[in-house]
């Protein structure tokens, strides 16, 4: 495929290499498509495609003292013409020369790298294997985590099924949710018919990012990303449930499933319970626990646990690595081949940070255990972070998976059925930071809180405000349940492949009432 | 190529094909972020997305499609997509589009208020400058560690619905530093500066003229929050209960973002954003009789303060910029509208709140600039501080949550300092406040004078699938509230 101008992505990072007068360069282009449906009410609100194309220059200089010695200059444009390719790349040039030597400078990774997974690289200041945690192979069926991968035999190789780096960019459009929208239509008419009221959004969107670079890598992975969400209110909107999921094509989504299981869920809440603010034993449903999480995850830096300021850090120095978090057997794990939750195998770095690094661009990545078997395994680090903190490398991967590793988890229905008494939640919601030492965070429950006596839903309870910290949440989980594919509810927006288990969690904090309904 | 053939090639696309209705827009947004750790540069982007998007109404049903590439065949392109997009989705719609009347204004143009242009300046000086006032905090033996950020946007929108043509731009900026403090027994804190985001230009770092706003004083901040942040750490924790509270602008305009400013959207009054968002207490039949709040509370909704992140000359519907009501004497007596919207619920006309965060993304009803108005010579903040007995002043905003109805919030701050017998009397530590919207709002006894009024904000409001962000500013005076419930965080997070 070629651009409207005439370069296809291919040549349009060719071009930009061959332009460099810099010592290194990276590119990265990426092509971005999308279409979406959104509704209210039980009738069509908003809609669109839409597409983007963005190309990124990282120009580097070397300064003549070691590949540590060197800075860099970052540009992103959108919408680049072959005639202006070489002006983004002098615009990268010129910010390079202006910029201080990089903190994170370091060699470009080598077109070798693929193929050295789970191994360490002198000469790139090392990417430490994975297994050294005890995790590789994490997540199999025997252990309970959600289906596992051939992983032996898919490190370091290319998935068959993965376009090749010639091959044009993967696209989507409307058509994509054409059938959808049919079925939508009339499950939007039978709710109407049926006095409950439809909200809702479906999205899809496939991103192909090509990843050149003066190293000699020529990287290319196609993302495709989509979500639908559904919420079922009576009509006095009273009453309110949710349900979503993550599809990569909308060929599994079964919309009039899920608004089933809605239409149930108001039935339960058509019995109303008062209860006052307190700790209460709960049971946290997958997408409420990816939600606490992914929380976790993202605040699990290396750099800023070695600095001393994040829950990680470990008072006096160091950080809290091999510390135990939770008494069961769980793992948090990232994997980029994992089933179903497949993402970027490889580093991909539009900008620096405390954790990421341009010159990290095109590192392999491999299956991570950030929390193995209840303890704190590895923190989220580039090169140079993992160096000043001291540990091995673990670069950020875009999906999450927490399971255990205890035989025969019981799914959600089989948790409520030996519940005494218990609240069971649908999701969370507004979830902030309050105390970065402990990870205190606050929310909301949402969309239907219930109370379980004896192993049955009795009825529907007011929602909460809570305040509660994902690490100490660890140390309180009475039981954990089979890990399934979830979608975040706040955070799917940003974070949108995970597998989760319901959780039982001892005096979870619900602070305040909320009169939200 | 001059935007306005794309945009001739757009509409005469959509029209031929049955379009009732059907508008064009070009962006260019530039925006560029600076990022420092401990005065080394960390984080430094550079990016520019433009693209074109065309908006239809087809048989009473909306369709929107986007393109990157700004030719007449793109533009074309988008409007037969648009009315593709508007077929597929017919079938889901049973609510005819239809939009308010505006008037026409023809070919008009609008640029942001400010002196220098930040895409002028430098990376080098950026970085220099947030070097220098990195190595001031450092340099305080009790800063363990210092981050520092610069965002800068320039806005370039470019819009024409065959009756108005508006060329526009605008230009924001918001700098911020944080210093950390460790201590020996490995309890940690942070402060950030008080300098809020703001619709101006670089002058806004290196101004002295200081009264009028244009620069603001990060040599004299920057000189008292490390001591400030040394005495945060050693503070006493606080007793939770209920207290009288003086809230400072830096922290109240959060507040009024959440509390006020998305609960008087009607898109989510009408449940548009039920699913996401979520909806609002503050429903149109409540609209002249909810007690929001006491009666000296006065909110206003605009998009034409100068300086204001919201402000514009015409919205992404080609609506005049206008000023108007929200909550007068604490009676809720407005709301923020689109063109649809408006003719749907009876308004008659949009008062220009629709707003597209990029070319890739459709026109919603985002915030206007939401803002409690000063009482005419009214007391000082010092003056509100002498009448409290037992109390907290709160300055600065940090954590921030509110339901999807915006009854129950909760929010924490930069700095707590104990109110005892109208006086300061040193801070606290682990504070959080947490209020019923009116509850809050009904506690309000006074509203600090004009000298007290600060315009706040936030680059980056949140809302709608897909989800966009929005610039938006909150104006405030210093205010007295009685008997708000405080946590304390630590006991929150016991375990």
């Amino acid at each position: 495929m070629t651009t409207a101008s005439g370069y296809s992505v291919q040549e349009t990072v060719e071009r930009a290499l061959a332009a460099a007068r810099s010592d290194d360069c990276v590119v990265i282009a990426v092509e971005t498509s999308s279409a979406n449906l959104r509704w209210a009410g039980n009738t069509l609100t908003t809609n669109g495609v839409s597409a983007s194309r963005q190309l990124t220059v990282i120009a580097i200089n070397r300064h003549g003292h070691g590949p540590k010695d060197a800075s860099a200059g970052v540009v992103s444009r959108a919408g680049v013409r072959p005639d202006q390719i070489e002006d983004v790349v002098r615009q990268a040039e010129r910010a390079a020369a202006e910029a201080t030597p990089a903190e994170d400078a370091d060699e470009l990774a080598g077109p070798e790298q693929p193929g050295s997974f789970g191994m360490g690289n002198k000469e790139t200041g090392g990417i430490a294997g994975r297994d050294q945690a005890g995790s590789f192979g994490l997540g199999n069926k025997e252990t309970g985590g959600i289906a596992g991968r051939d992983q032996a035999g898919s490190f370091g190789m290319k998935n068959r099924d993965e376009p090749g780096w010639d091959s044009p960019p993967g696209r989507t459009e409307i058509g994509v949710l054409r059938d959808f929208a049919a079925t939508l239509g009339e499950t939007l008419r039978a709710a109407q018919a049926a006095g409950r009221k439809l909200y809702g959004f479906a999205e899809h969107e496939l991103t192909s990012t090509f990843l050149g670079t003066s190293s000699g890598v020529r990287q290319r992975h196609d993302q495709p990303t989509g979500r639908v969400e559904l919420n079922a209110k009576s009509a006095d909107l009273e009453r309110s449930a949710w349900a979503g999921e993550a599809t990569r094509d909308f060929t599994d989504v079964d919309v009039a499933g899920l608004a089933a299981g809605l239409a149930e869920r108001l039935d339960w809440a058509k019995r109303t319970i008062s209860l006052p603010a307190g700790r209460y034993e709960t049971l946290l449903p997958p997408t409420a626990v990816s939600d606490l999480l992914t929380y976790l995850y993202w605040s699990a830096g290396a750099k800023e646990a070695a600095e001393g300021r994040t829950v990680f850090s470990k008072p006096g120095g160091g950080t809290r690595i091999g510390e135990r978090l939770s008494a069961q057997p769980v793992t948090l794990s990232s994997d980029p081949r994992a089933t179903g939750l497949a993402c970027a195998p490889f580093v991909i770095a539009h900008a620096s940070g405390p954790d990421s690094s341009v010159f990290d661009n095109g590192l392999p990545l491999s299956a991570t255990s950030w929390i193995s078997e209840g303890s704190l395994a590895a923190l989220i680090s580039s090169r140079h972070s993992a160096e000043v903190a001291g540990l091995p490398v673990t670069p950020a991967i875009d999906n999450l998976t927490f399971a255990t590793s205890a035989a025969a988890p019981p799914a959600l229905e089989d948790m409520i059925a030996s519940t005494g008494r218990a609240l069971l939640l649908t999701c969370l919601w507004y979830i902030r930071e309050v105390d970065p030492q402990t990870l205190l965070l606050t929310g909301l429950t949402r969309d239907g809180v219930y109370l379980v006596e004896d192993g049955e839903v009795v009825g529907a309870v007011n929602n909460f405000r809570f305040n509660e910290s994902p690490v100490g949440m660890l140390g309180r989980l009475l039981e954990v349940g089979a890990t399934v594919p979830t979608l975040p509810r706040e955070w799917g927006d940003y974070f949108n492949r995970a597998a989760m288990p319901p959780v039982r969690v001892e005096g979870f904090n619900m602070s305040s009432v909320s009169q939200a309904s | 190529m001059p935007l306005r053939d794309l945009a001739d090639a757009a509409l005469a696309q959509a029209k031929s094909l049955g379009a009732q209705h059907a508008d064009f827009r070009a962006e260019r947004i530039r925006g560029q972020h600076i990022g420092l750790s401990d005065g080394h540069p960390q984080t430094a982007s550079d990016a520019d997305d433009t693209g074109l998007a065309v908006r239809v109404i087809v048989d009473g049903t909306w369709g929107f499609a986007s393109a990157v590439d700004l030719t007449t065949d793109a533009a074309a392109l988008a409007a037969r997509q648009a009315i593709e997009v508007a077929k597929v989705a017919a079938a889901m719609n049973t609510e005819p589009i239809e939009l308010a009347p505006e008037p026409a204004y023809g070919d008009v143009t609008w640029v942001s208020a400010y002196e220098i242009d930040p895409f002028t300046v430098s990376v080098a000086d950026k970085v220099a400058l947030l070097a220098q006032w990195s190595n001031i905090l450092l340099a305080h033996p009790a800063v363990s560690h210092v981050d520092a950020s610069l965002q800068q946007v320039r806005e370039c929108k470019f819009y024409s619905d065959g009756a108005t043509t508006a060329t526009q731009q605008r230009v924001r900026l918001q700098p911020a530093l944080t210093a950390v403090a460790i201590s020996d027994d490995g309890m940690f804190d942070t402060m950030r500066t008080l300098a809020p985001p703001v619709g101006r230009g670089y002058e806004f770092l290196t101004s002295t003229r200081l009264r009028d706003g244009t620069g603001w004083d990060f040599e004299a901040e920057l000189a008292e929050l490390p001591d400030l942040l040394a005495a945060k750490l050693q503070a006493p924790t606080v007793e939770p209960g209920h207290y009288d509270l003086v809230i400072d602008p830096s922290n109240l305009w959060l507040a009024i973002h959440e509390s006020i400013g998305h609960a008087t959207e009607l898109d989510r009054a009408l449940g548009y954003e039920a699913a996401y968002a979520g909806t609002s207490f503050a429903t149109l039949d409540k609209l002249g009789s909810l007690r929001y709040g006491s009666g000296v509370m006065h909110v206003t909704g605009d998009r034409t303060t100068e300086h204001a992140l919201a402000t514009i000359g015409y919205d992404d519907e080609g609506v005049a910029g206008q000023s108007w009501d929200l909550i007068t004497d604490g009676i809720l007596s407005g709301y923020q509208l689109d063109r649809r919207m408006a003719l749907l619920k009876g308004f008659g006309r949009s008062n220009g709140c629709a707003f597209s965060d990029g070319p890739g993304h459709m026109p919603l009803q985002r915030m206007a600039n939401v803002s409690l108005q000063p009482a005419p010579g009214g007391p000082s903040t010092e003056d509100l501080i002498a009448g409290v007995n037992n109390g907290i002043y709160i300055l600065g905003d940090k954590s921030w949550s509110i339901d999807m109805q915006r009854y129950n919030f909760q929010f924490t701050g930069q700095r707590f300092v104990k109110i005892k017998n109208g006086r300061l009397a040193g801070q606290l530590r682990d504070v959080a406040y947490q209020a019923t919207t009116t509850d809050f709002w009904g506690s309000m006894e006074a509203v600090g004078g004009p000298q007290t009024y600060v315009l706040g904000g936030a680059f980056n409001c949140g809302k709608g699938q897909p989800g966009q962000v929005a610039p938006v500013s909150h104006g405030c005076p210093a205010v007295l509230m009685r008997g708000v419930r405080i946590l304390n965080t630590a006991e929150e997070g016991a375990t």
